[in-house]
């Protein structure tokens, strides 16, 4: 090789430069190529996880700041700050530092605020993330196991959230650990023994701030962090899915190619969804830990909330019925606490599995790229508006005493009318929603077979009054009729000649789920309205007549 | 091979899954293709695309002003410790610069991407996510392979004891979390502060309460006696906070064996509620209802505070009390029952 062969035939410049100087190194191109023009679905609905991974990175770059700050101790001492009320307070150092950061730390009461609001966000858009895949069906094969991912990470920013609003050691917050050290006891066998485990001795102890401060800022991230890029990589692996349309298919993926549009568009929006969370920071207050005073035991205030995500648990509790203890062989069963917990562990549950039923019952092991639209799939909507139902009805239950005071209501009648609906509202939505879908896929069809009300009504010759239908397009039409049709199966005799109790009661949930159905409009169907329609002498007559009119 | 010849070829080497209940259609509507491409008017009209560019220009100006203005936030309210007004527009301007910055620069790109980027829908083959055939009959044969060199699928005797091992492996760890707390706090949890003569003081001053100071009507926060000394006070504070209220002992129902521990109308319950450990702090004076602001469990303090609203199971505990010479109120023991939530041993 000689000095003066160079990189003949490659372009110059700083960023070929650049780009060569690290290929060479990292062979990073290959990657570069592989996702460089990797194509992505649009739709709104794709933008709420979104929305969850830069509130997320929001929360995980003020949190940073915030742990150069913060001191978990529970050491004690006595404030002497720049909050004046608060002077000669005795108190815990994590308040103390808490108070320090809102009042004495240059942009520390903006990156608290950051902290909690980004904190807020990333469960409700992560909420909101699981609602859409829910009701599109988008953890059908081969995602179900992306569902369960995201599921864990819905838990584990529950459990982020929770852990981080408990640090600060406040009057607030320190009730709601006390509600922890109450539910925590109350498990049988070993309830004693986990609270202990957890306070490192008795209630509240001198450990409980440390220790959850291990979790908030190493455990729980870490995990995040984790569950974050595995469910990244399927999301990868598997190709976004997309909605069903004229050109789009099981075997497609129509959209935009990362680069440069979706980088574009998604850095900018990381931009826009820290600055919409910096907006509010700079402008509301969120949890002021100075108006709660230090946690002690003894005094708490009315109307009392926690933060948003773990209103439903705190409402379990608020809507469990009372006077239920069962004292067996001289051990005590708290039914107060043990079925709030067993409540709300059985609807995480059922959250978990639900696409592993749903394949169970339909039997279908296909893999599905494209979306349901929530009416075509009408029972499985039914059931996610019973379980969003089902949630926000324990949610409303955590403000019991708020509703009956804005309201004037009797706090008892609230809380008696809560626990009704918690049993009879689910089975309500259900009903409303199921109905509500097969009529809006009554309407698709009505559409398909004999086009758009155009609202124009022409009289004819005859005197005859008639309003004018316009046909769909093609593309608008094929939108209507592209959705997947199942029908109820009977239970069949497996190979030993017998049927199965298992069986049954899958042929029955069949049942459950697709007697009622609407079927998609078929080509048949379609010739045949259009044939008639093209018979109806009064409805030609007044389309002429509409033309001639133009 | 044409690009259609290789598809179709693709495709065949996709496996069929079972479709369970799907209907097979077979009447199907076809699918008209993508819809025509509509272009944008900055593709078309050359002098909105220049419209376009200087609004992202303008936008990323924006992100540049808002930077400056929370610069100049952090500057003109600086935070001294003494002045908290100034603390509160400095996290207001720092805050609104910022959010101005980085809206400026989020809206100009993605305003950017929609205007003037491509907006040409493409479209990408999709797989079905197994491997392909021939990698995952090499992938079985690694693993075959790999399970008859090693001997892990002859070798019975390895496999248990060495699962055996991997089952056993975890129990030392366990025993190293044993410390995470004290054993015995079952029965510590039985045990207050309060004892035969402890004075029943005010909560939290420390100072200890006559009988006479107690009003009708009147309800005072209770801590025993000798509680502001502990270091570790709200342990014992969490067991020991007491609620004290003075009725008329003509509304108060006691039993036979709780006679005696009122004094003139004066009854002392546990403030800890039984549901799962707030204060019940909410007293309604002429119901005679103590409410827990959390879960609303509501006691009748008239009936032994008896649970008659509410998850709470059991009734809050009560403290028997009298008067020393003194005339200060005292109590006559610890509690009887177990105070705070229910648990497993009580």
């Amino acid at each position: 090789m000689s000095t003066t062969e160079t990189n003949k035939g490659q372009p110059e410049g700083f960023v070929a430069n650049a780009a060569n100087y690290i290929d060479e190194r990292t062979k990073l191109g290959g990657g570069v190529k592989f996702i460089g023009r990797k194509i992505f679905p649009d739709h709104w609905s794709f933008m709420l996880g979104e929305v969850a991974l830069w509130s997320l990175i929001v929360t995980i770059i003020s949190g940073t700041f915030l742990t150069f700050f913060f001191n978990p101790s529970m050491a004690h001492v006595t404030y002497d700050g720049a909050y004046a009320p608060l002077k000669g307070t005795e108190m815990s150092i994590a308040y103390a530092s808490a108070l320090d950061i809102s009042f004495e730390i240059r942009g520390g009461l903006l990156m608290r605020q950051v902290h909690h609001w980004g904190a807020l966000l990333f469960v409700a858009a992560m909420g909101l993330h699981m609602l859409r895949v829910f009701f599109t069906g988008a953890f059908r094969k081969p995602r179900e196991l992306n569902w369960v991912i995201g599921f864990l990470l819905f838990v584990m920013g529950m459990a982020a959230g929770f852990t981080g609003y408990s640090l600060p050691d406040d009057l607030l917050s320190g009730n709601g650990l006390r509600i922890i050290d109450g539910m925590l006891k109350g498990i049988p066998v070993v309830g004693t023994a986990v609270s202990s485990g957890f306070f490192g001795g008795e209630f509240p102890g001198t450990e409980v701030i440390s220790r959850l401060y291990s979790l908030h800022i190493m455990i729980v991230p870490a995990l995040i962090l984790v569950l974050v890029a595995l469910h990244m990589a399927l999301l990868i692996i598997n190709k976004h899915t997309q909605y069903p349309g004229p050109g789009k298919t099981e075997s497609n993926v129509v959209g935009y190619p990362v680069l440069p549009v979706y980088a574009a568009k998604a850095a900018g929006f990381f931009f826009i969804v820290f600055g919409v969370i910096m907006a509010i920071s700079a402008t509301f207050t969120i949890n002021p830990i100075w108006n709660y005073g230090p946690y002690d035991p003894s005094p708490v205030s009315a109307g009392t909330q926690p933060d948003w995500y773990i209103g439903w648990l705190d409402g379990a509790l608020r809507l469990a019925p009372g006077n239920l203890d069962m004292v067996i062989f001289g051990h005590t069963y708290p039914m107060g606490i043990l079925v709030p917990m067993v409540i709300s562990l059985v609807f995480l549950a059922v959250v978990a599995v639900y696409p592993f039923l749903e394949q169970w019952v339909t039997g279908d092991r296909r893999e599905h790229h494209l979306l349901d639209r929530p009416r075509n799939a009408p029972t499985r909507t039914g059931i996610g508006v019973a379980g969003v139902v089902f949630y926000a009805i324990l949610w409303a239950g955590a403000s019991t005493d708020l509703i009956a005071y804005n309201f004037q209501m009797s706090l008892n009648h609230v809380l008696t009318a809560m626990q009704v609906l918690l049993v009879i509202g689910p089975f309500i939505a259900f009903f409303i929603t199921k109905r509500a879908c097969l009529a809006l896929q009554r309407k698709d069809r009505e559409l398909v077979l004999h086009g758009r009300e155009t609202g124009r009504v022409v009289r004819l010759p005859n005197g005859e009054y008639i309003e004018v239908h316009e046909p769909l397009d093609k593309y608008e039409l094929y939108k209507l009729v592209d959705f997947k049709d199942y029908e109820p199966v009977l239970a069949r005799p497996n190979k030993d000649g017998k049927i199965t109790a298992m069986g049954k009661f899958r042929a029955a949930l069949t049942r459950f789920y697709f007697e009622d159905r609407i079927t998609p409009v078929t080509k048949t169907e379609l010739e045949e309205a259009r044939h008639h329609a093209d018979h109806d002498l009064t409805q030609k007559e007044a389309q002429k007549s509409l033309e001639e009119a133009k | 091979m044409s690009d259609l010849e290789k598809r179709n070829d693709d495709h065949e080497n996709e496996h069929v899954y079972d479709g369970g209940s799907a209907v097979v259609p077979s009447d199907k509507i076809e699918d008209p293709g993508l819809e025509p491409h509509r272009p944008r008017l900055t593709d078309t009209d050359p002098k909105a695309a220049a419209r376009a560019e200087k609004q992202v220009a303008g936008l990323f100006a924006v992100s540049i002003i808002g930077a400056i203005i929370a610069v100049w936030g952090y500057v003109a309210f600086p935070i001294t410790g003494e002045d908290l007004v100034n603390t509160r527009y400095n996290a207001l301007w720092v805050g609104v610069g910022m959010a101005l910055s980085l809206l400026g620069l989020g809206f100009g790109a993605v305003h950017w991407a929609k205007t003037l980027m491509p907006d040409h829908e493409l479209t990408e083959d999709r797989h079905q996510s197994r491997s392909e055939p021939e990698t995952r009959a090499k992938a079985v044969e690694i693993l075959n392979m790999a399970g008859d060199e090693s001997g892990l699928s002859r070798r019975k005797l390895i496999r248990r004891t060495m699962f055996g091992a991997l089952a056993v492996l975890p129990i030392p760890a366990v025993v190293l979390f044993g410390d995470l707390g004290p054993a015995g706090v079952g029965d510590k949890m039985r045990v207050t502060m309060w004892d035969r003569g402890v004075r029943l003081t005010r909560d939290p001053s420390g100072v200890p309460i006559k009988a006479s100071e107690v009003t009708l009507g009147s309800v005072f926060h209770v801590i025993p006696d000798g509680l502001n000394d502990l270091y570790h006070k709200l342990d014992e504070k969490a067991k020991a906070a007491v609620l004290l209220v003075r009725v008329n002992p003509g509304v108060l129902n006691e039993p036979e064996d709780r006679k005696g521990w009122s004094y003139d109308g004066i009854v002392a319950y546990s403030k800890i509620c039984t549901h799962v450990g707030c204060p019940v702090a909410l007293y309604e004076q002429h119901t005679h209802h103590l409410l827990c602001p959390c879960h609303q469990s509501t006691f009748d303090l008239a009936d032994n505070c008896k649970v008659i609203f509410g998850p709470a199971a059991r009734p809050l505990p009560q403290l028997p009390i009298s008067v020393d010479e003194e005339g200060y109120l005292i109590a006559q023991s610890d509690f009887t029952e177990p105070v705070g939530p229910s648990y497993w041993e009580m």
